[in-house]
């Protein structure tokens, strides 16, 4: 038996491949503001240094924490902390809005609506929050 | 209402040109008319030679998904009365490779689409004396979203990390793959667990959300994928406990 004369063979057109400029993120208002979610977790980073700073501080002694707590009060720290705080902020109230897209909860078979899934966990976030502020401020 | 509209239209002849082009072309305008039709007028009336695909003109083969004024969209379900004044700039879908105008190559999409084991999966078939499968409505409820999608691949489009790495399984496999997860007729979840979990699958996914935006029949593939994510994390969690079984 010879070999058959015509043998499928795949066409291979000559593609264009555009090439994802670094820009891409400023095409879309939603990509710029999924960029700026993902850049959150820097100023959590930084946040965690500090944190960390001040157990250095600590260790070290009260000269040591006292003078950690100066440098706390200075312009360029409270300006971190505020950009770390609206950072943080705008990453956890996307996580929360995320949260029914993640999880469905069924109770008697129906599914939940999405506002009270995302509701509950803002509940516990405020919740959490006031046990925390309880501890932080009591004299 | 104006008399005409203008359509900016990508050209690529691979034998003529290196690079893709645009092509201005001047079409009727009317109020009932979608990009589609506009581009159905240009090739039986203006330029013969331009190429796209489409089929069903009611949203529902999949086959006309183009970038128009910037936004992946089925060109059957665009208004042009939505994109006026003009011109409306027509161009292929992002992320695929161009094969010729505004046809993408889509066979990437196919083989990931086959990778996920898009059928009902079950060891064995019970005897037809046994009667059907049958689904109770919440049951088909649970899947139900997911089996809308018409693999339009406007979802890979609209994702920048399916354009930055592009061995993404991608928005609408993974969307395809939970719609016989979630059915209740379904055993194959297994099976697909590893290509779902591995190197490209959902872990690539860093939500950002587009792929459900742009959907046409409101699948969610971003859901599908964040549900998912779920799923998988609380699988290898349980896996690592004493008592737990995958």
């Amino acid at each position: 038996m010879s070999a058959p004369v015509h043998q499928y063979t795949l066409h291979h057109p000559k593609w264009y491949r555009r090439r994802v400029s670094v820009w891409w993120w400023l095409e879309r208002r939603s990509y710029a503001r999924f960029v700026l979610r993902e850049l959150t977790c820097v100023f959590v980073a930084l946040f965690a240094l500090v944190t960390l700073w001040e157990v250095r501080a600590v260790v070290q002694g009260p000269e040591a924490h006292a003078r950690f707590l100066t440098w706390l009060r200075s312009p360029f720290f409270l300006g971190f902390h505020a950009v770390a705080l609206l950072a943080v902020l705008f990453h956890s109230i996307t996580w929360f809005n995320l949260a029914p897209k993640a999880m469905v909860v069924r109770l008697k078979g129906k599914r939940m609506p999405d506002a009270l899934v995302a509701g509950a966990n803002y509940a516990a976030f405020a919740l959490l929050s006031a046990a925390v502020a309880f501890l932080l401020l009591r004299r | 209402m104006p008399e005409t509209v203008a359509l900016t239209v990508t050209r690529y002849r691979p034998e003529r040109e290196a690079e893709p082009t645009s092509q201005t072309y001047e079409v009727p305008f009317r109020k009932d008319w979608v990009v589609l039709d506009a581009l159905n007028y240009i090739k039986d009336k203006v330029d013969g030679s331009l190429s796209f695909r489409w089929s069903c003109r009611m949203g529902v083969c999949g086959s006309c998904g183009m970038t128009v004024d910037g936004q992946p969209k089925l060109t059957c379900a665009a208004f042009l009365s939505d994109h006026l004044p003009g011109p409306v700039r027509v161009e292929p879908l992002r992320f695929f490779p161009v094969i010729r105008d505004l046809v993408v190559d889509i066979r990437d999409f196919m083989r990931k689409l086959e990778k996920v084991k898009p059928w009902i999966i079950r060891p064995e078939e019970k005897p037809l004396s046994e009667g059907e499968y049958r689904q109770t409505p919440d049951e088909l409820d649970a899947y139900k979203p997911f089996s809308m999608c018409i693999n339009c691949m406007l979802c890979y489009s609209a994702c920048p990390i399916y354009g930055l790495e592009p061995s993404f399984i991608g928005p609408a496999a993974i969307a395809l793959a939970q719609r016989y997860n979630l059915d209740s007729r379904d055993r194959g979840a297994a099976e697909r667990l590893e290509i779902l979990t591995g190197h490209d699958g959902i872990w690539q996914c860093t939500f950002v959300g587009e792929c459900s935006a742009v959907c046409p029949k409101s699948v969610d593939p971003a859901g599908a994928i964040q549900r998912y994510k779920l799923t998988a994390a609380v699988n290898s969690l349980s896996a690592l406990l004493p008592w737990g079984q995958r």
